[in-house]
């Protein structure tokens, strides 16, 4: 099943360079992340225009469009969960997700006919509902179509497209407006189309794996998903760690905010900000992830927090130019680069076989929950100790808790190495 | 179905999703364009030099046509006569008799937003860019200090929400900051919490005192300020988007009237001196800073039904004896320049 663009490896050939990037890593891989890609232009093309749409095309108040914004971030973490469930229970992660792509996609279908506040609303709770159930399925397809030892650059190739889709996205339906300041219409039909394309792909070109019964040992099918599979100590510690460096990763919102705070030009390019972030990502996200499966994707993972902890430490810096203000994007993409895909693969790697997506599902439940808290937390402290001071502490307890979790992942390492020096030794015996 | 075949459907479908979705996009813009091109709606003309020294209203010309977006002007005296049109493009605008504040998206593959300063002969004075979309923007009486405000938006990964941002500055070049920077005091406690929003200033004759908008805990005051002192006072809870008469006696704002979270404005107007709050006879939705026409009518804008980027501007008894009437169809974001 293990399909590679390369076709058959040359790994003992004499003098075969190691090809980078793209090349070895499976076609449906790459296939998961055109879709990804797809589905991304389509939801950020609609999200960054938003904000003009509820306001001059509509002519809705503006706070109501900060509940809609609220709604936007929240719904999608509470399906997650069930998303994983259904995918494991049923064994079919490619159907669930593709039910998860195709409701993102109808609800865009929706948003031509919407134009009051409550039928918006519907669309997005319907996208977002969209987008949390098919998470942790795809993710799992991922692992199943990966070799474990380069797990981690399956979901930086993976995680590179999704975010060149997500940067693509406002740019396009910008440019729609540019040509047509009031075609709100055009870039939703453009929406729907892209959202269409990503369905069609993962529904014809996508194989359905059944990963429990496949793993099955003659004919004996693995027992069904349990809850209990989840308690794995490997699966329970990477939780822990992720969910201790959560609590202190506040948001880019902030970093943003303190830039704008003190500098002319990132006022001026406040509402791009985001963009650069995204270009920074998906440029790492492919290194990044080798560099996990080299050096231990626990490792990395943790590592990936000192560039979130240097771009805290730049916005209280006592110097802020252009220069500190692209470090800083620079520094929130590689921080995405080295967590985001990796701690998927870390989760896929943990998971016991047959509860992969439940097991990346609780993870990244556990990582969204904790910056939840860390958001609301750091409001407090903003509100105590004034912005600066609020920041300082945040960056000495990460920086904290950034070598605790660097002792508490030696076990991850270890196993992680292990894995795949077995895996590369059966594959040499064959 | 062989994998072939499925490359093969996978291929024709994607054509004709984007295919389709291209042409409808193209014969969009093809339309945009002829509308664009199209003669306006309404009477307009190029600048006349003797108009400049007219009592007039400047406003945001949104006539479908040649001039869309524009800013223009009629004479105070014949609001629905022949529109003199400029060639200046804003979102936002506000003219006194020496200058005029043009806030706008500029639009394009990355679209950014600013807000600009111009003198009376069109020359950029002063400019700022502006985190989100445009808001309102007002000029003080003697045109030495200007404020605008404009959204937070494009944090696509933030959780900061619904925000606002909000600068008064002098025209010859001082910055006065974001009102955030602004000591706020609240039924006289000071109010420091994270989700402080300032909006919608108003300035008065006296160049030190002004009137905004200050918003925290989903609660929103009328709040006076003082320049030289950097704070921000209280006045009354509910009222947004303050409007000072010309004579300074009242104030008129849009008070949120909705009993449900969607918020739903009507005009108000408050007389300074006896704390009395009128509540005018205006039944539609209102989200506009409105603007004193002169001491007894109020102007402000509400969009078009089925009309998307048009509006019209209504004028309305400040002592709330009577209903609207349509003052200026097809424009936006009016002021009252009288030379």
């Amino acid at each position: 099943m293990y399909i590679s663009l390369e076709g058959d490896e040359h790994r003992d050939a004499p003098g075969s360079a190691r090809k980078t990037g793209l090349v070895r890593v499976s076609s449906v891989v790459v296939t998961l992340g055109v879709v990804s890609l797809l589905t991304d232009v389509s939801s950020e093309s609609v999200a960054a225009i938003l904000p003009l749409y509820v306001t001059s095309a509509l002519g809705l108040s503006t706070i109501a469009y900060g509940f809609i914004d609220g709604l936007y971030q929240g719904v999608s973490a509470i399906v997650r969960i069930g998303g994983g469930w259904a995918s494991d229970r049923a064994d079919r992660p490619k159907w669930i997700a593709f039910a998860g792509y195709a409701l993102s996609a109808v609800a865009k279908i929706w948003l031509l006919l919407a134009t009051g506040f409550a039928a918006l609303i519907a669309v997005i709770t319907v996208d977002r509902l969209g987008k949390g159930i098919r998470t942790a399925p795809r993710d799992a397809l991922i692992t199943a179509e990966s070799d474990p030892s380069n797990l981690g650059r399956s979901f930086g190739v993976h995680r590179m497209l999704d975010t060149i889709g997500a940067a693509l996205g406002p740019l396009i339906a910008f440019l729609i407006l540019w040509l047509v300041p009031t075609g709100y219409t055009v870039v939703f039909v453009v929406a729907l189309a892209t959202a269409a394309v990503g369905v069609v792909v993962l529904g014809l070109l996508v194989p359905d794996r059944q990963p429990r019964r496949e793993g099955a040992i003659d004919g004996h099918v693995r027992t069904p998903f349990r809850w209990r599979n989840l308690t794995d100590p490997r699966l329970r510690r990477l939780m822990a760690v992720a969910g201790l460096l959560g609590v202190l990763t506040i948001g880019d919102g902030f970093v943003y905010l303190s830039l704008q705070a003190r500098t002319d030009f990132a006022a001026q390019w406040f509402p791009l900000l985001y963009v650069g972030t995204n270009v920074a990502f998906f440029l790492f996200a492919v290194p990044f992830g080798r560099l996990a499966d080299r050096l231990g994707r626990a490792r990395v993972f943790v590592w990936g927090h000192i560039a979130l902890l240097l771009a805290y430490a730049a916005t209280v810096l006592p110097f802020g130019g252009t220069a500190t203000i692209v470090a800083c994007l620079l520094l929130l993409g590689a921080f995405y680069a080295a967590t985001d895909g990796v701690l998927a693969a870390l989760a896929g790697q943990f998971a016991p076989q047959g509860s992969t997506a439940s097991g990346i599902a609780a993870t990244q439940t556990v990582v969204a929950l904790a910056r939840l808290i860390a958001s609301t937390g750091f409001g407090v402290l903003w509100f105590t100790l004034g912005r600066a001071n609020a920041a300082l502490v945040v960056t000495a307890a990460l920086m904290l808790a950034i070598a605790v979790a660097a002792v508490l992942i030696r076990p991850l390492n270890r196993a992680g190495v292990r894995e795949a020096a077995r895996h590369d030794s059966a594959r040499g015996s064959v | 179905m062989s994998p072939r075949a499925r490359l093969v459907l996978a291929g024709i479908l994607t054509l004709l999703l984007l295919g389709g979705a291209s042409a409808y996009g193209v014969v969009e813009i093809a339309a945009y364009r002829s509308r664009l091109a199209a003669p306006s709606q309404v009477r307009t003309t190029g600048t006349a030099p003797d108009t400049a020294n007219q009592a007039r209203i400047v406003f945001r010309n949104t006539a479908t046509g040649a001039g869309y977006g524009r800013v223009a002007s009629v004479p105070i005296a014949r609001p629905g006569g022949t529109r003199t049109v400029t060639d200046l493009t804003c979102d936002r605008v506000y003219e006194t008799v020496s200058r005029t504040m043009c806030l706008r998206i500029d639009r394009g593959i990355v679209t950014t937003f600013s807000a600009t300063l111009l003198d009376k002969a069109g020359v950029v004075q002063r400019s700022w860019g502006l985190p989100g979309i445009p808001s309102r923007t007002r000029i003080a009486p003697d045109s030495s200090l200007v404020a605008f405000t404009s959204f937070v938006t494009g944090t696509s990964y933030a959780t900061v929400g619904f925000s606002t941002a909000t600068f008064i500055a002098s025209v010859d070049g001082r910055d006065y900051g974001n009102l955030e920077s602004f000591a706020l005091t609240v039924e006289g406690r000071p109010v420091t919490s994270l989700d402080r929003n300032f909006w919608g200033v108003t300035f008065t004759a006296d160049d030190n005192i002004f009137y905004a908008t200050a918003a925290s805990g989903g609660r929103t005051w009328l709040v006076r300020g003082d320049l030289a002192a950097r704070t921000l006072t209280s006045l009354r809870q509910g009222a947004e988007c303050p409007s000072i008469s010309p004579d300074g006696s009242r104030i008129a704002y849009k008070k949120n009237v909705s009993t449900s979270a969607i918020a739903y404005w009507s005009i108000a107007v408050l007389n300074l001196k006896t704390g009395e709050e009128a509540v005018l006879p205006e039944k539609r939705n209102v989200d506009d800073q409105v603007l004193w026409l002169d001491d007894s009518t109020i102007l402000y804008g509400l969009p078009t039904a089925d009309q998307p980027g048009d509006s019209d501007i209504w004028a309305i008894p400040s002592d709330g004896s009577t209903g609207a009437r349509p003052f200026i169809e097809h424009a936006w974001s009016p002021s009252v320049v009288r030379p």
